[in-house]
């Protein structure tokens, strides 16, 4: 495992480890995968650049938290490849080796719709566990950094407190600083905000947006088009299982150039036209 | 009515003593050795290689298909005839952990299936192996599920201890017996037993409260 450090921004817990400098992070190339006869993704090509913040999103079943998983080795393709620029370079017309699986998730770090926190662990426990049993981070370090991110998204004084005390907003603040711990390369959301009381949603979104305005590189899987709008730096909308459109937010919100574009967003954005 | 007194008195020292030296000790090292022996079971029969959940199956099916008292006999009367001679203590022990660890294993397997799959896939996602992952994660989660039904499993296991009198262990009923024989007071001493029994289950449902109350501490009540 590697043991980066986190320099740049003056030491500012919440700053990426690696400066954004435009060049390409992670190619996704050709991507499928099938549950039984259930063609989920058809063929994805994807390309992150460092500091870049993509956004995926669609209607449910439109194979988007699929992609995200895949990104993650959370789900193995059935084809296409997976390169991060330094490694690994994955294709998935072979079977995947158990290191390379470690290898692709030691690029980056996932924060799932439902938290996913340890119950039995309190909140520093849970932000330190993957730094100090996989990292191997001395402890004492471990603790420090993550008190210092804890403090960072306000959440300082519940250190101590087991996930079940807290609001749901804090819930998935914990969780992204779980993932930040883990000082990735990528950022993974699986739709955050989408099990959360509509009041929480926005101390989680700024958080994420400030994660995006320190130059993190991030793919998020979301609902939230406002987010998608001020935050993205691309937009992805998907719907049965392949990309109809990319581009730039204010085009794709603006000037979709597809009719299913159109229409996805017309009913999220005009439900009851 | 005085000499029922007087042997109440007297009993009790030798029948309390069976109850430590024997029923405790057997039930507690049986106990220790058939978990251990479960845990492995059910991580077998959670695997994905058929041969090896095959095997657990059938363990367990064996266990939980057949009388203890004829696995226990199987096990003292039944061995030496294909010249396997074991002693009583060692008999008891091996006849009640692998009852303890076919019934257990089912016990652990529901409670390690009650933790959600989001818990694996966030060990997985922080770099965690598969055993790690167990380790760290999902254990510590099951285990707070599987102490009723695992203190349930303990204190069948206590009462059927008395079963190994039949096989010459010297434990709680073997004590009673002798003295009911001898005495002839079998009402008097067979209840006293049964008191002692029901005294050392009532410890152990007080232990779990407290370990219930221990693990509780990290959810919402």
């Amino acid at each position: 495992m590697s043991q980066r450090d986190r320099s740049p921004n003056g030491g500012d817990p919440l700053a990426p480890v690696a400066r954004p400098d435009d060049s390409v992070l992670l190619a996704a190339r050709g991507i499928r995968k099938s549950f039984g006869d259930n063609e989920v993704l058809s063929s994805i090509d994807l390309e992150v650049r460092r500091g870049e913040v993509v956004v995926l999103i669609g209607p449910s079943g439109s194979g988007k938290t699929t992609v995200l998983r895949s990104l993650n080795g959370l789900e193995t393709p059935d084809a296409g490849t997976i390169d991060f620029a330094g490694g690994p370079a994955l294709d998935f017309a072979r079977p995947i080796s158990k290191a390379q699986r470690f290898a692709l998730r030691d690029r980056s770090a996932m924060v799932f719709q439902q938290h996913n926190l340890f119950p039995h662990m309190t909140v520093i426990e849970n932000v330190i566990e993957g730094p100090v049993r996989v990292q191997r981070v001395p402890k004492a370090r471990a603790i420090a950094e993550a008190s210092a991110l804890l403090d960072r998204v306000g959440l300082a004084e519940k250190r101590d407190a087991y996930p079940f005390e807290l609001s749901g907003g804090q819930q998935q603040r914990v969780g992204i600083v779980r993932a930040l711990a883990l000082k990735p390369d990528l950022l993974l959301f699986d739709e955050p905000t989408s099990s959360l009381d509509p009041e929480l949603v926005g101390e989680v979104l700024s958080v994420i947006k400030e994660l995006a305005d320190e130059g993190w590189t991030m793919v998020v899987v979301t609902h939230e088009l406002s987010f998608a709008r001020q935050a993205a730096d691309e937009v992805l909308f998907m719907d049965g299982g392949v990309v109809v459109e990319r581009g730039a937010p204010e085009q794709i919100f603006t000037k979709p150039k597809h009719e299913r574009t159109r229409r996805f967003l017309d009913r999220i954005l005009r439900p009851l036209d | 009515m005085s000499s029922d007194w007087e042997l109440l008195f007297l009993s009790f020292g030798p029948l309390v003593w069976g109850a430590v030296s024997g029923t405790v000790l057997l039930s507690l090292a049986s106990f220790a050795i058939g978990l251990v022996l479960a845990l492995g079971v059910a991580l077998l029969r959670l695997s994905k290689n058929r041969l090896l959940s095959g095997i657990a199956r059938f363990y367990i099916s064996v266990i939980r298909g057949t009388p203890l008292l004829v696995q226990l006999f199987v096990i003292f009367y039944g061995m030496p005839s294909i010249g396997l001679v074991i002693d009583p203590w060692p008999s008891a022990i091996i006849a009640f952990s692998l009852n303890v660890g076919g019934y257990a294993a089912e016990v652990i397997r529901a409670a390690i299936l009650s933790v959600p799959k989001g818990q694996w896939e966030a060990g997985y996602t922080i770099g965690m192996s598969h055993g790690t992952t167990l380790r760290r994660l999902i254990l510590p989660q099951a285990a707070r599920v599987s102490v009723p039904p695992l203190s349930n499993t303990f204190i069948s296991l206590v009462k059927d201890s008395s079963l190994a009198s039949l096989i010459l262990v010297t434990e709680l009923f073997r004590v009673a017996e002798e003295i009911a024989s001898f005495s002839t007071k079998f009402m008097l001493v067979y209840l006293e037993a049964a008191l002692i029994y029901w005294v050392i289950c009532i410890v152990l449902a007080g232990g779990q409260g407290m370990l219930e109350k221990k693990l509780d501490r990290y959810v919402a009540t």
